[in-house]
């Protein structure tokens, strides 16, 4: 039997490598997913090993990574007597005081600010000369000497490179503290940790006491400080002594805990491109599953007399199922071999895109670890399997009679239980997403039900397809004649094959119009967003998504001709113990550029009132008066509610806190938005040079009219939509292999047919119309079943997520009608192959074929 | 041998042979494998006339038809239907002589089984996009006794039925000359002699030139000539047979061509 399977399997190479292309494409996404987060892990905790020091203090409750980004930096302090104090400890052999900054950047000689492009920051701080734990030191001067008084900087080796700077040059600053705009002479270029690895972040360091002006408002102070042990005792033991030393409000963490945080930020933060790939990779698999089942229905239809007399000769239907199930096995291990290895490529590819988008990971190897391979082995033979399982039974269900038999089939089971089965899921889905759009049943429900319908769908497409062929090929026979009917006949003949063709097909399209409807929903609720809500005429935020320094606001609304220049800072904060977003702003201000609805209470907020919105407060019970607790790095206070807001996404969070109550919590002052309104009659030209004129020093701070800004907030949409083609194009071309696998075995199966066609004087150029109208109708048929489960996911969802700022519903029709035209494209690409093997068949050879 | 008893009849149309070869060969394999088919045979088929082609397996009768009828070409000779030269030709020509010169009626598989019958018995002439000539189409449908089952896919009619829709579906584009290859190997002895009646019919009141290869002398017994094929050459030629003097002309020839074997 073993050796029939190979030769089977040698008989067949070419639909078998097709198959195995759907396997490959799968375990190479699974791998390489694998393989680029372990390759990024390791080079992070790398990284965070190497430049974290023994034992670390800093005010309590600050996580290693909660400063930077998008909220303004804790801003409290350690003072310098408590690092004199920590340096007398027993056990201590130093502890430097050290200031941190990651809104610090550094502009060119061209003058553009040195960034890799994505979110990584601009780090500045104070330069010591404090060893890691693996005593290495944090930070090694390269060429030039330590700072040793105001305005002289230390900037590493790679971004003195690439902003131009040689040494004893003046170099241009851009900070998020008060002074936006800061100068220095270069004295000494740097190299951060053994490799010199910044992952895309810059870094700029300089003395203390200039660190202490620019970033800690010039009192001798200290963001964290880095103790090292003189070796008597361990990391762990060090920190016990320290913590026991520390006044209450600090806290001290080891080496070992820092890099355990670190590590934990950068899984959740990369989870997302992981579940991304892997979802990508289900999807590929799915497909492959219906290409695979449709190969070995076809082997199997075609081996029938072999497996009969196989059945005649003695064996068992066990036996045969088990033959052809090995035949799986062996291709699942061939395409899972081939996907670990594309899979590498596919991690060079994502460390190559990594770079782009500011993560600069070329000096890290890739990582490979063994669950990788058992993962890709696991996903590949497991899905050819599953897919193999059902031909491998029907093959078994050969009578050995057959064998002597002429025209052998396998007998087919009744597509009745199939047809009531996929009715049921349909329907049960179909219940499950109106009840979740009726009841607010939330994403997953929908999801569920989406998943339900999407099965129910394919299981009746055989039942489904055949009517809706007819409809497709109705104008064949009027075109094209007689070929046209062949062609529509051959497309509805065999059911089963042409509905597991068009459903791989299916599949794609309908995430892709899924994703179309809710891209262009979401450019269009922004659109309607900005026209409805944005009274500002202008917004002032920053290019590199690092907050601003807070002393630009106030220059804007000094120009003439601007009625307001409302700032509006971002903060994470305790609120009745659970983490949240915050916005802060001068309400009354605020709505006079942003179009701001108050449902109760008033905008007048105090030092202390907070705004809420309505979906908040309903979820939280609030009402106005009541007091809610707000815990910030400062301290935790009780504040009152004094407004509830209708939803808006202006608001940019659920809560708004007035921005006297973050500087109060500790929150350092940085802006991440400036809405601009210009008075009525204001020269637009005029107004713009002026701000313009503001912002002439900074570089990463950009002035946006509403047209532009509304077009700043579709571009991301455009490239995630993007993207997710790319990724969703690859599950297209597995199914367009399904299709070329399809037709080819469907032009060998009635090889004699064409034989007979080509008797009777059907030219080879009609034979090949023929093929590639069955071809087309079946893409298509793939395309509207898509393009229609599509509409309606996309439909569900954008009424599932209007909460969320999908608002509008819009649906990009002429694109749909383009994603038919492609499809009907696909097919005509697909039948290439099969017609023309179709054409070459000799005609006598076809017709004296057995 | 090769020339024929009876006086071929020209074609009133080409004013030639319906059909002739020259000194056909057909070699498969090469070297010490080679194996010769067709050993030089010459033969025309006169306009009007019904021919049909026997011999034991292996001697070439099937391989001569399929190279008269522009199915398989042949290594050396001629063949021409009509005023063709089927060897010059190219594909598309090809193509086009067999879709309007010629009928076919195979002995299995004849008809595509999508279509329902009378879409099979206009096929030729739909892929050509000619209509057919209405009152010649009812006449074939008519003779053929098919006007109640013309709706039907072949897979609802009896191999007899099936075989006659074949009939119909080479006359109905009135060829210049009709190859039937066993067309009653699959029919109980009914139905076979209904198709033969039928193509004994087209010839004579529809002046159709059929040829046909048999090993059934009483199918054979319906024709106005039998040509004995042997290992790739025409051995012996019969006009006016009837089933016996055709059997009897086979023992014989078997008793001449393979002494070894003993016939009672």
């Amino acid at each position: 039997m073993l050796t029939a399977t190979f030769k089977s399997l040698l008989a067949h190479k070419v639909r078998m490598i097709l198959s195995t292309f759907a396997i490959v494409l799968g375990v190479a996404f699974v791998s390489g997913t694998f393989v680029f987060s372990d390759t990024l892990n390791s080079s992070f905790s790398d990284l965070f090993r190497q430049t974290a020091p023994d034992v670390m203090v800093r005010p309590a409750d600050a996580d290693a990574a909660s400063t930077g980004g998008f909220t303004g930096s804790d801003v409290r302090v350690i003072p310098a007597e408590l690092v004199t104090t920590l340096d007398a400890l027993p056990g201590v052999d130093r502890a430097d005081g050290s200031i941190n900054d990651q809104g610090t950047l550094v502009v060119g000689k061209d003058g553009k600010v040195v960034t890799s492009g994505g979110g990584a920051p601009g780090v500045a701080g104070n330069y010591d000369d404090g060893p890691a734990a693996d005593g290495s030191p944090i930070v090694t001067i390269i060429t030039g000497s330590a700072p040793s008084g105001p305005g002289q900087l230390l900037i590493d080796e790679k971004t003195a490179a690439t902003a131009g700077y040689a040494l004893g040059e003046t170099v241009q600053l851009i900070t998020s503290g008060p002074q936006p705009s800061v100068s220095g002479t270069l004295v000494g270029t740097i190299r951060f940790g053994p490799s010199g690895n910044l992952v895309g972040a810059t870094l700029v360091m300089m003395d203390t006491p200039t660190a202490q002006q620019l970033y800690v408002g010039g009192t001798d102070a200290f963001q964290q400080v880095a103790v090292t042990g003189d070796g008597s005792l361990t990391n762990a033991q060090l920190r016990d002594v320290v913590t026991a030393a520390l006044p209450a409000g600090f806290e001290a963490v080891d080496d070992e805990q820092i890099a355990t945080e670190n590590q934990n930020e950068l899984q959740q933060s990369l989870s997302f491109v992981t579940t991304f790939l892997l979802v990508f990779a289900a999807v590929s698999l799915v497909v492959g599953t219906f290409l695979i089942l449709n190969t070995f229905s076809i082997v199997v239809a075609q081996r029938t007399k072999e497996l009969a007399l196989f059945r005649a000769l003695g064996a068992s239907r066990p036996q045969v199922t088990r033959s052809v199930l090995f035949e799986a096995l062996v291709i699942g291990l061939i395409g899972s071999t081939i996907g670990l290895l594309l899979g590498f490529a596919l991690a060079v590819g994502l460390k190559g895109l990594f770079g782009v988008i500011g993560i600069d990971l070329t000096q890290s190897g890739l990582v490979f670890e063994w669950r990788t391979a058992v993962a890709a082995y696991a996903v590949g033979v497991l899905v050819t399997l599953v897919a193999a399982y059902l031909p491998a039974r029907r093959a078994a269900r050969v009578p050995p009679i057959a064998a002597m038999r002429d025209d052998a089939t396998i007998p087919e089971s009744s597509l009745r239980r199939r047809m009531l089965g996929g009715a049921a899921l349909t329907t049960l889905g179909a219940a499950f997403m109106l009840w979740a759009l009726a009841f607010d049943g939330g994403l997953q429900l929908l999801g569920l039900g989406v998943l339900a319908v999407f099965v129910g769908v394919a299981l009746l497409s055989p039942v489904i397809g055949r009517p809706i062929v007819a409809v497709i090929a109705w104008p064949y026979q009027r075109l094209f004649g007689t070929v046209g009917v062949l062609a529509r006949e051959n497309a509805r003949r065999n059911p089963r094959r042409t509905a597991a063709t068009a459903a791989a097909l299916m599949i794609g399209l309908a995430l892709v119009t899924t994703m179309a409807i809710m891209g262009q929903s979401a450019k269009s609720s922004v659109d309607d967003l900005v026209s409805s809500d944005l009274r500002a005429n202008y917004v002032v935020s920053s290019a590199t998504s690092t907050p601003f320094s807070p002393a630009i606001a106030p220059r804007i609304a000094a120009v003439p001709g601007v009625a307001e220049a409302v700032s509006m800072r971002f903060a994470v904060a305790t609120v009745n113990g659970q983490q949240t977003g915050v916005a802060a702003f001068n309400a009354t201000p605020f709505s006079q550029v942003v179009a701001i609805m108050v449902e109760s209470g008033s905008l007048i907020t105090g030092d202390e009132g907070l705004l809420v919105t309505s979906t908040r407060a309903d979820t939280e019970g609030w009402k106005v008066g009541d007091m809610v607790s707000v815990g910030m790095p400062g301290g935790t206070s009780s504040m009152p509610i004094t407004g509830i807001l209708a939803d808006n996404r202006f608001l940019g969070a659920d809560i708004v806190v007035p921005p006297a109550a973050l500087s109060a919590g500790g929150i350092a002052p940085v802006d991440s938005y400036i809405y601009v309104a210009q008075l009525p009659g204001a020269d637009t030209t005029a107004v713009t040079a002026g701000i313009q004129a503001e912002l002439a020093t900074l570089p990463t701070v950009t002035l946006q009219d509403q047209s532009a800004f509304a077009e700043a907030q579709r571009a991301p949409i455009d490239q995630f939509l993007a993207i997710i083609y790319a990724l969703l194009g690859l599950a297209v071309i597995i199914a367009v292999l399904g299709i070329v696998n399809t037709l080819a075995l469907s032009v060998i199966e009635r090889t004699r047919e064409v034989g007979l066609l080509r008797a009777v004087g059907m030219s080879r150029r009609q034979l090949r119309s023929m093929i590639r109208l069955e071809s087309v109708a079946i893409s298509i048929l793939g395309a509207v079943l898509g393009v229609g489960l599509g509409l309606i996911f996309g439909i569900s969802l954008q009424k599932a997520m209007s909460g969320q700022g999908i608002s509008v519903l819009s649906i990009p029709g002429t694109q749909l009608v383009v994603f038919l035209v492609l499809a009907g494209l696909v097919g005509v690409l697909a039948a290439v192959f099969p017609a023309r093997r179709a054409a070459r068949m000799g005609v006598l050879r076809a017709i004296t074929t057995e | 041998m090769s020339t024929s008893l009876l006086p071929t009849v020209p074609d009133p149309r080409t004013g030639t042979a319906a059909a002739r070869a020259v000194d056909l060969r057909k070699v498969y394999g090469s070297g010490d494998t080679a194996l010769a088919a067709l050993d030089g045979v010459s033969v025309e088929f006169g306009h009007g006339q019904f021919t049909a082609i026997m011999g034991p397996s292996g001697s070439g009768k099937s391989t001569l038809l399929h190279c008269l009828a522009a199915l398989d070409d042949a290594t050396s000779g001629q063949v021409f239907i009509g005023d063709a030269e089927l060897n010059t030709l190219r594909d598309k020509e090809l193509t086009l002589i067999r879709r309007d010169r010629i009928g076919f009626v195979f002995q299995s598989f004849n008809l595509v089984p999508t279509l329902t019958a009378l879409e099979n018995i206009t096929l030729p002439m739909d892929i050509a996009g000619r209509k057919p000539d209405r009152d010649w189409l009812d006449t074939v449908i008519g003779t053929l006794g098919l006007a109640d089952r013309l709706a039907h896919k072949p897979s609802q009619l009896s191999g007899g039925q099936q075989q006659r829709v074949a009939c119909a579906r080479a006359l109905v584009s009135r060829p210049q000359i009709i190859f039937a290859d066993e067309p009653t190997g699959n029919l109980d002895s009914v139905a076979g002699a209904e198709v033969l009646r039928f193509l004994r019919r087209a010839v004579d009141e529809f002046d159709q030139t059929v040829v046909m290869v048999t090993h059934d002398p009483a199918a054979a017994g319906h024709a106005d000539r039998v040509l004995f094929l042997t290992d790739g050459r025409i051995v012996d030629e019969m006009a006016a047979p009837t089933a016996e003097r055709v059997l009897d002309r086979m023992k014989n020839f078997d008793a001449v061509s393979m002494p070894s074997i003993a016939v009672s």
